[in-house]
């Protein structure tokens, strides 16, 4: 007699494959066409970004934030100015936080565009991306004219941001967030009652709350599961506490739900971007602190001290207390920390860098198995991964 | 830590409740727990780890039912060389905890796989980044680093450049591994100043830890 038992065939999904957004390789045990197991490899584009932060001072090693999770570069920097902050208990002038905040939620919508409209080519809808890519492009053109960079911005630096709004740029920001609820609208017309995507979407890779909480789950991936928890409520860094916004939840914790969550988040970023804008305080945007952050370019022609503090930041760098902090900020993609290590001098001792996604990634097993192989595909889109933060 | 406590005495009252608090619960003496910047850390020795964090996951007043990251650091001159640290997040209590276990250099490390699922690809990457060994765990593989890879890269003892680099050759029509070679040797540039420079943390030094001896006389030209 020979053995009945079939071996499942393995199949290989990527490196190279655009639903992986980015370089995944999947190896995937089939049955049939349905999944018994997931192993996802990654690491394909670990740069050791923790390595080298180890090397460089403070000040340098901001820059490696923007090329984690390069989707909504100042988030990162973000957690990693605020960790700084709060080892050299440095206060952010008013102007610097709510530049932060603005901007950071200008990240949360580029993020949610392209997550949202990837996800739906995924699954097979190819217009939201036509046009959210259009909505993204003034999106990095705002952060072009605060930082100069499209992409890796270095813009948020510790004790405030790196330099001041131009003129006119709040009342393009106002503009655009005035008409941008329509692209809203649009999506949603295309995609939340499209049968197409609900049957490839609901009761997909649905997760509980308690195994959203085992798995290590954050950001809109838990808050689809049902729970309300958001570092900007919970635990508000910056002028959070004074704004005005809701957290939506989702009921069901499947793919559908984890887009229904994003889609309600931008409509919430912009009444947070409407409220930064009004309230928008003038003074400082940076720390006056010199031992921290560099002088005015003015004072540095006429002040010999503003000079030596101009040089030494750029060389030596600043020093930071001897201790460890885990400060955790909300990204787009959940809970992004920075567990910082100082040993006194000027270069961190140790940064570890706790990324969502990976903890997403490391779910797939999991919320993949007994789904078909197309599944996998939303399945992956709705967890929202990207792979620089992942493989960092 | 809650918003509305501003006040050093109020955080340190706070702080000294949860002290004797997670004493009790984890039967720990309160010198083991500690604070900094508002984040609390309890060092623990590897043998106390599953039970502290069982007793974290699951007692009333613990509820930590989520493990946010698992990470260690080298310490290549300690008898014991690395930390293990776990951090641990509660949603109904919304706080923030941080498990320290100094661990040494061929230890092995027990598994906390069965109490979070989180920590299966988090001890992986431990394993990957540092070499340190977890008892237990089902599936131990390398993860961020390259198939056949060798060493532990964030090992303080690594080289930044690495020890190998690959290209494609054209001849033998695959990438090939060598040696990394180097045009230039790699500096890692010291410029930290031998005098004080900035130091932040001179506002925050005590007076009267300054010995009066050391500093600089009035009469000296500089």
């Amino acid at each position: 007699m020979t053995d009945p038992t079939i071996k499942p065939l393995t199949m290989n999904f990527g490196p190279q494959h655009p639903a992986a957004h980015g370089v995944l390789r999947l190896v995937l045990e089939m049955d049939g066409e349905v999944i018994e197991r997931a192993d996802p490899h990654i690491g394909l584009l670990h740069r050791g970004t923790e390595k080298l932060i180890e090397h460089k001072t403070y000040l340098q090693a901001l820059p490696y934030f923007d090329r984690l999770d390069y989707v909504s570069p100042m988030n990162q920097e973000h957690a990693f100015a605020l960790a700084i902050e709060k080892m050299l208990q440095i206060e952010v002038p008013r102007r610097g936080q709510y530049i932060r905040v603005l901007y950071c939620e200008i990240g949360r919508i580029l993020n949610h565009l392209l997550n949202l409209t990837t996800f739906a080519i995924d699954v097979g809808a190819m217009t939201p991306l036509l046009w959210g890519f259009e909505e993204r492009e003034h999106l990095m053109e705002f952060y072009e004219r605060a930082s100069g960079a499209r992409l890796h911005a270095a813009y948020f630096r510790p004790g405030g941001v790196h330099q001041d709004l131009p003129d006119g740029l709040l009342e393009d920001i106002s503009a655009w967030a005035k008409r941008f609820p329509e692209y809203i609208d649009d999506l949603e017309g295309l995609l939340t009652e499209n049968r197409i995507f609900k049957q490839r979407t609901v009761d997909i890779g649905v997760v509980t709350l308690d195994e959203a909480l085992d798995l290590g789950f954050s950001g809109p991936c838990i808050r689809a599961s049902g729970l309300p928890w958001d570092l900007r409520k919970s635990q508000p860094y910056d002028v959070y506490d004074e704004l005005d916004f809701d957290i939506p939840t989702g009921k069901t914790g499947d793919c559908y739900a984890r887009y229904l969550v994003r889609v309600e988040e931008m409509r919430q970023s912009l009444r947070i971007i409407h409220q930064c804008i009004e309230n928008m305080p003038s003074g400082a945007v940076l720390a006056e602190d010199h031992k921290v952050t560099p002088p005015r370019r003015d004072d540095m022609k006429t002040s010999m001290e503003s000079l030596i503090h101009h040089f030494k930041l750029y060389t030596e760098g600043f020093h930071v207390p001897a201790g460890a902090t885990y400060t955790a900020v909300e990204a787009p993609k959940g809970e992004f920390g920075v567990y910082l290590v100082s040993d006194g001098s000027n270069k961190p001792y140790r940064c570890k860098i706790r990324a969502p996604g990976f903890y997403f990634m490391a779910s797939i097993d999991q919320l993949s198995r007994g789904h078909m192989l197309a599944d996998s595909v939303a399945i992956l889109g709705s967890l929202d991964v990207v792979f620089g933060e992942i493989d960092r | 830590m809650p918003a509305d406590l501003k006040t050093q005495s109020d955080l340190a009252n706070v702080f000294d409740e949860q002290r004797q608090h997670l004493a009790v619960v984890l039967q720990k003496a309160p010198e083991d727990i500690s604070i900094f910047r508002g984040e609390i850390t309890v060092r623990l020795s590897p043998d106390q780890l599953i039970f502290a964090l069982s007793r974290l996951k699951d007692s009333t007043g613990g509820e930590f039912t989520q493990l946010s990251d698992i990470t260690a650091v080298d310490y290549p001159g300690r008898s014991e060389r690395f930390e293990l640290i776990y951090q641990l997040l509660s949603v109904t209590l919304n706080q923030r905890l941080r498990l320290v276990v100094p661990i040494a250099e061929n230890a092995v490390a027990p598994s906390v796989t069965g109490l979070f699922t989180s920590a299966d690809w988090a001890e992986r990457e431990v394993w990957d980044m540092f070499g340190i060994f977890f008892d237990g765990h089902g599936d131990l593989r390398r993860l961020l680093t390259d198939y056949g890879f060798e060493g532990h890269p964030l090992r303080k003892d690594f080289p930044l450049t690495g020890t190998v680099e690959v290209r494609y050759d054209d001849s033998e029509r695959r990438v090939v591994y060598e040696p990394v070679q180097l045009t230039q040797e790699f500096r890692d540039f010291d410029y930290e100043s031998p005098w004080e420079g900035i130091q932040t943390s001179m506002r925050q030094v005590d007076a009267s830890m300054i010995d009066p001896a050391s500093l600089p006389k009035g009469d000296q030209n500089d």
